[in-house]
């Protein structure tokens, strides 16, 4: 019995696919471990709250000096009044510090430092300065660029910190209540679009440029010269790569429920069935795609031609609704926007059947016009 | 020359965009027999032999194996010949056990005659070997291998020693000649050197532009040296090579001469 199956050549075909996956050490980092850093960089980025340290630059020695007969200035009397740190940085600068503790905001430290008016205007524009103070005549004045929301935050605190009078360290900020629920943090937003990017690079490059390839080194061509069956070949190779799209998933999950404590929300039948859907879809693009060409380079360019505009325009890594309204009916009947909505509605918003049975038909219909298509123009030679 | 023919090639055509591959071939390949197709690059050989094997399809003419066309015969016929395509890459990440094991697969064979076939082609030592790693020679035996992995009763390989140092060349002949010895199998082979077609087979078809200049066995072919005003001293190694240019005026290794 396990000779028969040991002898059959779909089961050769699988175990060929699968050993050329786990030997390609490329395959496992780009499909495992590239998603898994992706969302820890990013979701590290933009989930956790954390300390901001704003750079300011104050025009003049003297608004900076902590003596009482100098108070005359503003900023160095709230400077003293807050007990700022004075201290020198890396480079002998001497710099102070005010640091505002917020345990629902993150705090904030404020870094002072004074500079001529030309250096200031030098490192404003490389990044180096949030804003650039000055100080006349006991009024306060502030440089940035509007259009920097950095700098207009930094404005925003510092302004209302230098407006109120006394210590300002201990006042809470009694009305932000933050959204840190699950399901509404960037990660939540990410890693499903991350589940159906790696799906849709998946069939790219595992079925289509797979096949490209083994046309080109007319290894297909060899193959279809004995008794093998044609539909064994593209069965085994979509089963491999659905398979290995699977782990490729539930690792990312494992990883963002582990980290971040990401969860399904709905229902986890119908987040299968829209992933086999997507699978689906995905594996009849990509062998329409590679019905045809013995040319890598041509595959290569294809693939990228599909692949990057939907990574842009479909939501992956921020959401579409950025886009100018009348692209929005368009860019949502793209297959990867499909999948990457269908998941998230899933996962964040606890949506079921009722809601993505409409993306799973259409996915699942895409998947067989392409295939069916596909195979109409498919070249075994 | 006994017995129904087991390839018949009648008067087959084919043509590319602008060029004329084959022009009118016949052949007949009686069972048991070992023919080489000798011509220079160009000639057509491998489009010759890709419509014998079921890959091309002539624009005319009509090619039977075993007695059966082609259409309609699909199944049959791929489980009744063996073949080595001119260049085939197998998969790098594959080791020669499992490259066989996989081709073996679709004529549903065991493994005993994988590991009878390693045997035969002297691969046993690389059996663990990512194909990748092989040197051109050992490729070429796998190849040969996967090729008569089903006991074909027709093999059909195509320069199967083009580009293999003396060694190499020789061991894949050695293959052939056992295979000769030991088995019924008849042999169509394409190849641009004289030795090889000498060395292996008893009848020889010189194909140029298309067509057949000249076919017969060695004695016949050496018959006609006799008109030749040069006296050659090794006649084994330079006579068909004397022949082919009395034929065509050209030097048969053109392209690819061996030094
Ligand atoms: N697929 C093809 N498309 C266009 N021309 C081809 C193709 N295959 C072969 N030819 C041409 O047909 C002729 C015979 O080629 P081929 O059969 O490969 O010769 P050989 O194997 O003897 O070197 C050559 O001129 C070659 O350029
Ligand atoms: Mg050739």
């Amino acid at each position: 019995m396990m000779q028969r199956i040991s002898n059959s050549q779909l089961y050769q075909l699988i175990l060929t696919n699968i050993r050329e996956l786990i030997r390609e050490p490329g395959v496992l980092f780009w499909g495992i471990v590239f998603p898994i850093l992706m969302s820890l960089g990013l979701g590290v980025a933009f989930t956790k709250k954390k300390d901001v340290i704003t750079r300011i630059a104050v025009i003049g020695e003297h608004h900076l000096v902590k003596e009482p007969a100098d108070s005359a200035s503003a900023l160095a009397s709230f400077l003293l009044a807050n007990k700022s740190v004075t201290e020198k940085d890396k480079s002998g600068n001497q710099i102070h510090k005010l640091t505002v503790p917020d345990d629902k905001l993150g705090n904030t430290t404020f870094i002072f430092q004074s500079f001529e008016w030309k250096e200031a205007m030098v490192l404003l524009k490389r990044g180096n300065l949030n804003l650039v103070m000055d100080e006349k005549n006991g009024m306060v004045q502030y440089h940035f660029d509007p259009m920097n929301p950095d700098a207009q935050l930094t404005y925003l605190k510092l302004s209302k910190l230098l407006g109120s009078t006394g210590p300002v360290v201990k006042e809470a900020n009694t009305e932000v209540k933050p959204l840190t629920v699950s399901g509404s943090r960037y990660i939540d937003f990410l890693v499903p679009g991350l589940i159906a990017m790696g799906v849709m690079m998946s069939c790219m490059w595992g079925v289509s440029y797979a096949i490209i390839e083994r046309r080109s080194k007319k290894l297909l061509r060899r193959m279809v010269a004995t008794p093998m069956k044609r539909s064994n070949f593209l069965l085994a190779m979509i089963t491999v790569r659905v398979m290995m799209n699977f782990v490729e998933a539930g690792l990312l999950f494992l990883f963002a429920w582990l980290a971040f404590n990401i969860t399904i929300q709905g229902s986890v039948a119908a987040l299968f069935a829209l992933f086999i859907a997507g699978n689906f879809a995905f594996a009849g693009i990509a062998i329409f795609m590679s019905s045809h060409t013995a040319k890598t380079e041509v595959g290569n360019g294809l693939i990228n031609a599909v692949s990057m505009p939907m990574m842009v325009l479909s939501g992956v890594f921020f959401s579409y609704h950025n886009f100018p309204e009348w692209s929005i009916p368009a860019i949502q009947k793209f297959p990867l926007t499909m999948l990457a909505d269908g998941i998230r509605s899933i996962m964040t918003e606890g949506a079921g059947f009722a809601e993505t049975a409409l993306p799973i038909a259409i996915l699942g219909s895409i998947g067989f016009v392409f295939f069916v298509a596909g195979m109409k123009m498919f070249r075994w030679h | 020359m006994s017995g129904t023919p087991v390839i018949e090639v009648r008067n087959v055509h084919k043509s590319f965009k602008t060029v004329q591959a084959v022009r009118g071939i016949d052949l007949c390949i009686p069972p048991g027999r070992f023919v080489a197709i000798l011509g220079p690059n160009g000639a057509g050989k491998t489009t010759l032999v890709e419509m014998i094997e079921g890959i091309q399809q002539p624009d005319q003419g009509d090619i039977f194996i075993d007695g059966k066309t082609w259409k309609g015969n699909e199944k049959y016929l791929r489980n009744l010949i063996g073949l080595s395509l001119q260049e085939t890459h197998f998969i790098d990440k594959l080791n020669v056990w499992e490259t066989l094991r996989l081709f073996a697969s679709f004529f549903n064979i065991g493994r005993e005659r994988c590991e009878e076939v390693l045997r035969l082609i002297a691969l046993e030592e690389k059996r663990k070997s990512w194909v990748v790693n092989l040197s051109g020679g050992q490729r070429q035996r796998l190849a040969l291998g996967i090729a008569i992995l089903n006991n074909p009763k027709v093999l059909l390989l195509d320069e199967p020693t083009t580009g293999l140092d003396p060694n190499a060349r020789r061991e894949i002949w050695a293959i052939l000649l056992r295979l000769k010895e030991q088995s019924g199998t008849s042999l169509i082979l394409t190849t641009h050197y004289m030795e090889e077609a000498e060395q292996l087979c008893d009848y020889i078809v010189i194909i140029d532009q298309g067509k057949i200049l000249k076919e017969g066995t060695i004695t016949d072919l050496l018959g006609e040296i006799q008109d030749l005003p040069v006296k050659p001293l090794d006649t084994r190694k330079i006579t068909l090579d004397d022949l082919f240019i009395t034929l065509t005026g050209r030097h048969l290794d053109d392209a690819t001469h061996i030094k």
